[in-house]
């Protein structure tokens, strides 16, 4: 087992682009029959150092060698023939052929110059139940769970003889029972001989599956452990980069809730997909951080509460009484605002001007025989650009042509022109200057100061920390914890993401 | 104050190109063509070329009113032709062959275009079809529905009601004339005198932030598609009372194409958000004035075509902002 050959190893990768050092100097060793996770922030360079090793880009600097051979693939498609076989994390499959076609396709088998059908789908099916799973090979694939698209994908590398699999967070469209049966299925790969390379955002599962973990962080491998060695708050904290001294400073037990202000929004068992049940409440001038990994149901927490997504059961309650948030106009009826996480996709409307993007939501709650005239909108407008210092020439600007930060400070004035009283923001500091960002906290506090209750998303600790009088922390599609008061620090807010306060 | 006019320059520029467009068509005309701009009162009638142009272009400009809202919120409508063809079979056989009143006719005529679009907003908003397919069931089945109430054959009708939609003036000014200024008024009083010009170019510019802003983007796409059925259902009375006759087979033949091509020329973004009403009707008034224009100047009708298709294309090279660019460079 100590032994064992390396299968894929990588020495000294570089990747240089503008501005950024992806990969710095990164190596990497895959031993033949493990499991072997991949982990690290969103820009640590997972994605690039897997990208290197599978020929979709060529890096600046270093070598990769399977099974001792130096390799340079200079697609995926020949990686592939060398015996690498990736799985991303959107099936990249044919939809309307079928699972059979989509496992075996530009290797039938062929009789008399033809495509033998027959053959293929015994072959088909062969694959499949290697995999432990029972599907109708003839169904076209997008007709099929996405959990057994996946492992087509799966059955298509391993048709290839691959050597190698890698794993692109293949779980993240999953549910909990195509989880494991997508686990099963890896598990015997290995067992197999089959190195596995698996990315994953959830911590949980390293543990399940993984034998070692590589953790990366600014295009550096910064530690490289045996999964049973390394407990979740140290993995966390090499992942974020954060001491271990500080994490372990500090073992203040969770203080009990202080505030005993009237709750605003009471949220019983949400629930969608894999994220969920969830309970938590929103209270009249606080303002509660929901912390945690990236798909961790963060968002999608916040979405549901809003409406932007409908969840499958749980109810809404608003001053007690329950309420219907879907579709978001619904909730916003009921005083329920969403900054919703990605801003350009969700939020601002870029050939509208500034004065009516943020006029836009009084409007659409008054109805389109209400017009707010022109003028209002303008000193409605006005009065924001300059409560939020909004940097534009003017409110007739465009608002696409404003700068993030600013286009983040629009919507938010849309939102804070409805008046509503509990005001969800995802992410809304993310990617703007460190400025805008201030005065974005700041306003959290003033809202808070006038009795709205707020929910605050970021992936910054500290932020949450500054922001947030109590924190609810989310891992892997439930609440891992709730701090309040002073036990809101940045030591116990990564235990809970970490998921070590259920062990202790 | 200052920004309240950078407003209306900027909505003035949506229509730009399609007022410069019609700005160069009238300055060609007054070089080259001898009396264009002569008008004549006959009879207590106003007449000219001028006239004449507005009077024939007020079909296509009804279309692309309505085109030109369906655009915005991201849609299209290839169905208003034969809409078109419906409303004026619909009004044709309910006079001819069922001895209805005019009035009966005319409110029958509009209530299928309202239905048209109707089924065209269901299938864009309710169920999600893409805007290109579902509008293209009915501009095939739509002439069908035509040629099925009209029996395969022209009907003819002469009623002093319907005559005088085409036909009829009022204070000396031609009616085509008036409906589609009164089109005009009436969509600008709806769209910018309500909320739900701006609920369109929100819907039509980002439509999940629309949605998430409170804005209902289902009705206001199956409102837009009503609109533009109505608008259609109009011009296929202009079309039928022209001829006096319902043609299921050509009547607003290939017209959408005009409408897309007029919207577009006054502004608006092919692909929704900003739209102009004014612009729509500038367009259209171009196409019509270049027609007409041709006309005059005994270009061969074989020709016609290409020559249209010519100033089209420099037209919307002058729109591109690539092509602007690159010689803004130069």
């Amino acid at each position: 087992m100590v032994d064992a050959l390396p299968l894929l190893e990588a020495r000294g990768l570089v990747k240089v682009y503008p501005g950024v050092r992806a990969l710095d100097g990164a190596d990497f060793t895959l031993r033949a029959g493990e499991v072997h996770a991949l982990m690290g922030e969103n820009g640590a360079g997972k994605s690039t150092l897997i990208k290197a090793l599978t020929g979709a880009l060529a890096p600046d600097a270093g070598e990769v060698r399977l099974g001792g051979r130096v390799i340079r693939p200079r697609s995926p498609v020949e990686a592939q023939r060398l015996g690498i076989s990736t799985v991303y994390q959107e099936v990249n499959l044919a939809p309307n052929l079928s699972l059979a076609e989509n496992l075996l396709l530009g290797r039938q088998p062929r009789r008399l110059g033809l495509i033998d059908r027959r053959a293929v789908r015994r072959r088909a099916e062969a694959i499949m139940a290697g995999l432990g799973v029972r599907a109708d090979v003839g169904r076209p694939l997008g007709s099929l769970p996405i959990a057994v698209q996946q492992m087509a994908a799966i059955g298509r590398a391993l048709d290839l003889d691959a050597r190698v699999l890698v794993l692109d967070e293949p779980t993240s469209s999953l549910d909990a029972e195509e989880t494991a049966r997508l686990f099963g299925a890896v598990r015997s790969l290995a067992a197999r001989g089959m190195g596995v390379v698996f990315i994953t955002h959830f911590i949980g599962q390293v543990y399940e599956v993984c034998a070692r973990v590589t953790v990366m962080r600014g295009g550096r491998v910064v530690a490289v452990r045996d999964a049973g060695g390394l407990p979740r708050l140290e993995l966390v904290a090499l992942m974020l980069g954060v001491s271990m001294e500080e994490a372990r400073a500090i073992e203040r037990a969770h203080a009990r809730a202080g505030s005993s202000a009237e709750v605003a929004l009471r949220a019983r068992g949400l629930r969608r997909g894999r994220v969920g049940p969830i309970d938590l409440d929103l209270r009249r001038g606080g303002a509660l951080g929901l912390a945690g990994l990236l798909g961790s149901g963060r968002t999608e927490t916040a979405r549901m509460i809003a409406g932007a997504d409908r969840h499958e059961s749980g109810r809404v309650e608003i001053d007690g009484r329950s309420v219907p948030t879907s579709p978001p106009r619904r909730a916003i009826a009921a005083g329920v605002a969403l900054c919703p996480e990605d801003r350009k996709a969700e939020a601002i409307v870029p050939g509208l001007s500034v004065r009516e993007n943020i006029a836009l939501a009084v409007q659409a709650r008054q109805g389109w025989w209400r017009p707010i005239g022109r003028r209002a909108q303008r000193n409605l407008a006005e009065r924001f650009v300059r409560s939020l210092r909004i940097a534009t020439p003017g409110v007739e600007k465009p608002a696409g042509e404003l700068s993030g930060g600013n286009q983040q400070k629009v919507v938010l004035a849309r939102w804070l022109a409805a008046e509503p009283r509990v005001l969800l923001l995802d992410e809304p500091t993310r990617g703007i200057d460190v400025g805008a960002k201030a005065e974005i906290e700041r306003l959290v506090g003033d809202l808070c100061a006038r009795g709205v209750a707020v929910l605050f998303i970021s992936s910054e600790v500290e932020e949450v920390g500054r922001v947030c009088d109590r924190v609810l922390v989310l891992r892997d599609g439930r609440a891992a914890g709730e701090l309040s008061g002073e036990g809101v620090t940045v030591a116990a807010v990564m235990r809970l993401i970490a998921g070590e306060g259920e062990r202790a | 104050m200052r920004d309240s006019a950078r407003a209306a320059v900027r909505a003035i520029g949506r229509a730009a190109p399609a007022a410069a467009a019609v700005g160069l068509l009238l300055a060609f005309n007054a070089a080259f063509t001898p009396g264009f701009f002569d008008l004549a009162v006959a009879d207590g009638r106003l007449a000219g070329s001028l006239v004449d142009v507005v009077n024939r272009g007020a079909v296509v400009a009804l279309l692309a009113l309505g085109m030109a809202l369906v655009i915005a919120t991201g849609g299209v409508d290839l169905s208003v032709g034969a809409v078109m063809a419906i409303a004026g079979a619909t009004a044709a056989t309910l006079v001819a062959q069922h001895g209805a009143s005019p009035w009966a006719a005319i409110a029958g005529a509009l209530a299928v275009g309202a239905a048209a679009g109707a089924f065209n907003g269901a299938l864009v908003a309710g169920a999600g079809v893409q805007p290109i397919v579902a509008t293209l069931v009915l501009m095939v089945a739509g002439r069908g529905a035509a040629q099925l109430l009209t029996g395969g054959q022209i009907v003819t009708f002469n009623d002093p009601v319907l005559n005088f939609i085409d036909g009829g003036f009022v204070a000396g000014v031609p009616m085509p004339v008036l409906i589609a200024a009164g089109a005009l008024a009436l969509g600008l009083a709806l769209t910018r005198g309500t909320a739900l010009g701006l609920f369109v170019e929100a819907t039509g510019d980002n439509e999940r932030a629309a949605r998430l802003a409170g804005v209902r983007v289902r009705a206001v796409k199956a409102a837009a598609y009503v609109l533009c059925g109505v608008a259609a259902s109009v011009a296929g009375l202009l079309a039928a009372s022209d001829i006096r006759a319902a043609d299921a087979n050509n009547a607003g033949l290939y017209l959408e194409l005009d409408a897309i091509l007029a919207a577009v020329l006054g502004g608006t973004a092919l692909r929704g958000g900003r739209f102009s009403l004014v612009g729509a009707v500038l367009g259209a008034l171009f196409i019509q004035g270049l027609t007409t224009t041709l006309y005059l100047h005994d270009v061969s009708p074989n020709a016609t075509l290409a020559v249209k298709a010519g100033a089209v294309l420099a037209v919307c090279l002058a729109v591109s902002e690539r092509v602007r660019a690159w010689v803004g460079r130069k």
